[in-house]
């Protein structure tokens, strides 16, 4: 089952801003078992340089995320969703993320090839906030397993 | 820069990791994959069984750079080589983080190679952080 090559290149302009809060940041430091006083304690956080608590190094993936569950599930794309897993990820860190920022989210289609069966999809995203200051630059492969391939890729 | 060289070990961490913490996660990362707490729809899929977010383990990989606490997070990035496999029990999956410095660059930044294990495999390749120091 291939992808249909046409979305190769296709740009998704930011269509909502997420706003970061600090509950959430908290949650997520967590989550990743991780609670660093500048993620949780706006005064500590604050004595560190940032405005206000600072987001955890893959905090992005929120946002990230739901751009690409809204891309992939687009029918005409023709991306097996249960078969799909996660191939790579990097993060380019412009500006920390802190409490407060509203961020948007630019997501451009980098690649899409087919490969021993697999197929694979490369995202780009460009997060800035709302008033155009870049946060990161993220970058995502995806890849949906042959029926027959195991599970020997991704995560 | 601040003494740091080729070839310095980070102090490496174990982290387990248990159906709670993926589920725990899928709610902090707004990632409700099933892959990632529905055994069933796992094994109908060709897993071997629910296996933990590929962002949780390189998440819990990144905090071996940000507990040494030495400069200012760059890039950072990795591949999913491996599933970790997280069975339905207290005990969960065993991860062990570990980090070294691969480079030591004239423009002030620090490349470190990262690697994170489950049962003695690495599960994430070409996992890199660059630090500015």
């Amino acid at each position: 089952m291939a992808l249909d090559q046409s979305f190769e290149g296709r740009e998704y302009p930011p269509d909502t801003v997420y706003e970061v809060g600090r509950e959430k940041i908290r949650e997520f430091a967590e989550a990743i078992g991780d609670l660093r006083p500048e993620y949780v304690d706006p005064e500590a956080a604050r004595a560190a340089g940032y405005a206000d608590v600072v987001a955890p190094p893959t905090f992005t993936m929120i946002v990230n995320l739901a751009v690409i569950n809204r891309i992939v599930n687009d029918p005409e794309l023709g991306l097996d969703y249960s078969r799909m897993v996660h191939g790579d990820q990097g993060f380019e860190y412009h500006r920390p993320i802190v409490a407060g920022d509203r961020l948007v989210v630019r997501t451009t289609i980098e690649k899409i090839m087919s490969r021993a069966g697999n197929d694979f999809i490369n995202f780009r995203a460009d997060v800035v906030t709302e008033a155009g200051e870049p946060r990161a630059t993220t970058r995502a492969q995806l890849v949906v397993r042959d029926a027959d391939a195991g599970a020997e890729v991704g995560a | 820069m601040s003494g740091v060289q080729v070839g310095d070990v980070l102090p490496g961490i174990e982290v387990r990791v248990t159906r709670r913490d993926l589920v725990r996660y899928a709610g902090a990362a707004l990632d409700f994959n099933p892959i990632h707490w529905n055994e069933a729809f796992a094994r109908e899929v060709g897993l071997p069984d629910v296996i933990a977010h590929g962002m949780l383990t390189m998440a819990l990989a990144g905090r071996v750079v940000t507990d040494w606490g030495v400069g200012e997070l760059v890039s950072y990035s990795a591949r999913f080589t491996r599933p970790v496999v997280v069975p339905n029990d207290e005990v969960g999956a065993l991860l062990e983080l570990s980090g070294k410095v691969g480079a030591v660059h004239e423009d002030g930044t620090v490349r470190v190679n990262l690697d994170a294990k489950f049962e003695g495999k690495s599960v994430l390749g070409k996992a890199i952080a660059i630090l500015r120091v």
